[in-house]
């Protein structure tokens, strides 16, 4: 069979394409060295980024200094914003430093668990994106809420699989399949993926991607597990669209009973 | 302070509050000059006056007033 008919279609959210079904954060590595390295290696083509004050005892370099735009797509996030004023503000310093509309809007309810905080995220959504945004939008697993934030104008709903960097991988996979089946959007899981198997349950779900950060910034060796979750991201793609066999109680024998020649039991 | 309260001689520095330091700055001091001073580049920054951002094309018109609060933000790593 030729290369060319295993061919996925292209990944778009808005007015963006991506290669990659992975979207990487920046955050937490050890040196902006390893961090380059790492997403390197994930293969992404999109990456995050936060939005935080500027040091003003001396200039400093900026974060985007390290990351080559011509190849990677910064999607800037709302991280820290715990209501809708803050995320709108935050927002507009993002496109301001970045001259870009895409945004990953968080509005979260509290420190402690990093949940998001479901009303105030949709009204942000319906602001941002009446301000031109294109809203990438962080949102618990529940279906409901991820049809009114798509219908409040998101690009993306991105449903966290777990908390955020809780490693727990998607605890409630049936909310999103129930998610994708009523939303027209791209659903990205952000959040909670820990290791591969997270990232390939997530894919085999058929979610458009994953996004995430800490599982490859906090791992022993990022820069094996930003290699392993690539591999992670092809492989659970492949197979949801592979589409695979359906489980059964009994086994069925792969090598065929014709032609056998010794005794079988009955 | 007004312009016309600095020509009858109103005080020649304010105090703004930037990243949250409380910081003298010499009346009339633009959103370009503060950056200037700070020694940050514009194209690297963004900058919010009072809670409402100040587009980059304004930094050179935007003259700061006693007590305005004056967030200069850049990007750092996140998820």
């Amino acid at each position: 069979m030729s290369q060319a008919k295993l061919e996925d279609a292209p990944f778009i959210v808005g007015t963006h394409t991506f290669r990659s079904r992975l979207f990487v954060g920046t955050g937490k590595y050890a040196s902006n060295e390893q961090m380059k390295a790492a997403l390197d290696l994930s293969g992404t083509d999109c990456v995050t980024v936060a939005v935080r004050r500027a040091n003003l005892e001396g200039a400093g370099e900026s974060l985007v200094d390290h990351i080559d735009r011509s190849r990677f797509t910064i999607l800037p996030n709302t991280a820290g914003c715990f209501d809708v004023e803050s995320a709108v503000r935050t927002a507009r310093l993002a496109r301001e430093l970045l001259g870009t509309n895409l945004i990953k809007l968080e509005v979260l309810g509290d420190p402690k668990t990093l949940l998001p905080e479901p009303l105030a995220t949709l009204e942000a959504t319906r602001e941002l994106a009446r301000d031109g945004f294109e809203v990438l939008v962080y949102t618990s697993d529940d279906p409901r809420l991820g049809v009114a934030l798509a219908e409040a104008g998101a690009v993306a709903v991105m449903p966290a699989g777990s908390p955020i960097g809780s490693g727990q991988g998607v605890l409630n996979p049936n909310a999103i399949r129930i998610l994708m089946e009523l939303v027209e959007v791209p659903v990205i899981v952000d959040a909670g993926v820990g290791t591969a198997s997270d990232v390939v349950l997530a894919m085999e779900l058929g979610v458009e991607g994953v996004l995430l950060n800490t599982g490859i910034a906090s791992a022993k060796d990022p820069l094996r597990m930003a290699r392993a979750m690539r591999a992670a991201s092809e492989a659970g793609r492949d197979a949801f669209l592979a589409g695979r066999i359906p489980k059964k109680l009994y086994a069925n024998a792969s090598s065929p009973w014709e032609g056998t020649f010794v005794p079988r039991p009955e | 302070m007004s312009r016309a309260e600095r020509a009858e001689g109103g005080p020649s520095v304010i105090a703004l509050t930037v990243n949250g330091q409380r910081r003298e700055f010499a009346a009339g001091t633009t959103v370009s000059a503060l950056l200037q001073q700070l020694g940050l580049t514009s194209e690297r920054v963004a900058v919010e006056r009072n809670q409402a951002l100040v587009p980059r094309a304004q930094h050179a018109a935007t003259a700061l007033e006693q007590d305005d609060v004056v967030e200069v933000v850049t990007l750092v790593g996140g998820g």
